[in-house]
């Protein structure tokens, strides 16, 4: 369908394209993720400016072409410039874009995923914590259908715990018997904050955050789970 | 296509087609040209890409491109040592000189930290510019990295390094260009030259 065409969209990310252009990545609300040329962005007196940076939040107007679309017009909705301007949100930011660039397919609209992006983006330029990734990870992954068993031996059944590891490959925590042949290992406190993550608590975690060790056992093992879906390592992860 | 060419012409056309923003087609019009042109002008073009790979390194202190141990412009005893002006590229380098307006010196950091790409600051020449502060006595740090998300993230990251050491640490302004229209300038943009305004 070639044309005109408007959405709103999140640049997820942006690669140098020639002299002064650049290719964007959009994850749009109503086609999915959208990769667009935008023309002379780079120059300093561009018409897009600090419009297409990664993050922003924008109403858009493209060209659609037969692979890559060409961006004509860009309005800021919002910059999240608090998530810019702070380090340690901006990398969380960035782990949160390459999930979403990993799990979408071109062109496959997916509201909800859109949805949940802006949500977190909102909350992480509102009020930053470094607990919104780690729940982001593990929210997308229950929204793409991959949601770990979390109150049963997902080997063998057992519903009475503890549950001292996960399995990533079957889905689930493991009971001492069955985490004791392999798995990763979880803390209760890390296994109770994935509970209430993926029970929708995210608020009530953000008012009384729990140890950042917890925290980060929770983000390890979230991005162990998405790197083993989309089968490569996440490059953002570093430097989280 | 790799077999259409006679063997040094082929690879005259792989070689060229390795060349950053070079396509396939490309590649072959540029080894046209070299082919038809005098071998001279060819013989030149072959020493001087010799030369500059053999003479050219990095300067040892600021990581510029330099002739030699250090680049021309830690040579020079006339620039101010106590001003250090950090930027991403040597080619940044050549826009600020163009600007004659600073006269201290560089540090070049071979790059920018790029969260999404996964590039942390262990993989730049971050480090090389705490080695600095003290043994030349510097008093001012600039941050002209880019003012993009990346070169944002690297400011705010050397900023927070820098700081504690006493140092004045600024960000050069961001703001409209001039010959620009306000209409056109994006949120950010303009919100920022309006923080930075100045009496006139």
């Amino acid at each position: 369908m070639p044309g005109l065409y408007r959405d709103e969209g999140i640049v997820l990310r942006t690669i140098k394209l020639g002299e002064a252009d650049r290719i964007i990545t959009f994850f749009t609300a109503e086609t999915g993720k959208v990769r667009a040329v935008a023309k002379g962005v780079r120059k300093s007196g561009s018409r897009f400016g600090a419009r297409l940076d990664p993050g922003s939040h924008v109403a858009l107007q493209c060209y659609r072409g037969r692979d890559l679309d060409v961006v004509t017009q860009v309005e800021t909705i919002d910059a999240f410039r608090s998530v810019r301007e702070d380090y340690d949100s901006l990398v969380h930011a960035a782990a949160m874009f390459e999930v979403v660039d990993q799990f979408s397919p071109d062109r496959e609209p997916n509201p909800s995923l859109f949805r949940m992006l802006l949500g977190a983006l909102k909350t992480l330029n509102s009020t930053p914590s470094p607990v919104i990734a780690p729940a982001f990870f593990w929210k997308v992954l229950a929204l793409e259908g991959l949601a770990p068993l979390l109150d049963a031996c997902v080997r063998c059944g057992e519903s009475d715990g503890p549950f001292p590891a996960l399995d990533l490959t079957e889905g689930g925590v493991l009971c001492v018997e069955c985490g004791a042949l392999g798995g990763r290992r979880i803390s209760p406190e890390g296994l109770a904050l994935l509970v209430m993550l993926l029970g929708g608590g995210l608020h009530i975690v953000m008012a009384e955050p729990p140890a950042s060790v917890v925290i980060n056992e929770i983000e390890i093992l979230g991005v162990h789970a998405v790197e083993h879906h989309i089968e490569r390592r996440m490059r953002s992860a570093a430097l989280l | 296509m790799s077999s259409l060419y006679e063997g040094p012409v082929q690879n005259l056309v792989d070689e060229l087609g390795r060349l950053p923003g070079i396509g396939p087609k490309s590649a072959q019009r540029i080894a046209y040209h070299i082919l038809k042109s005098p071998t001279e002008d060819a013989a030149r073009l072959a020493d001087a890409l010799t030369e500059a790979k053999a003479r050219v390194t990095w300067c040892q202190t600021c990581f510029n491109l330099a002739e030699g141990a250090e680049c021309s412009f830690c040579r020079d005893d006339r620039r101010d040592r106590t001003i250090i002006c950090v930027v991403e590229e040597p080619r940044d380098i050549v826009a600020i000189e163009r600007t004659r307006e600073f006269y201290g010196r560089y540090h070049v950091l071979q790059g920018a930290i790029s969260p999404i790409e996964g590039i942390g600051p262990e993989q730049l020449r971050i480090h090389e510019i705490l080695l600095r502060i003290e043994p030349e006595g510097v008093e001012e740090v600039i941050l002209a990295t880019n003012p993009n998300i990346e070169g944002e993230a690297t400011a705010m990251y050397l900023a927070k390094l820098l700081k504690p050491l006493g140092i004045k640490v600024t960000r050069i302004a961001s703001g409209l260009p001039v010959g620009g229209d306000l209409e056109y300038a994006d949120e950010i943009t303009l919100g920022r030259a309006l923080e930075g305004r100045r009496e006139v």
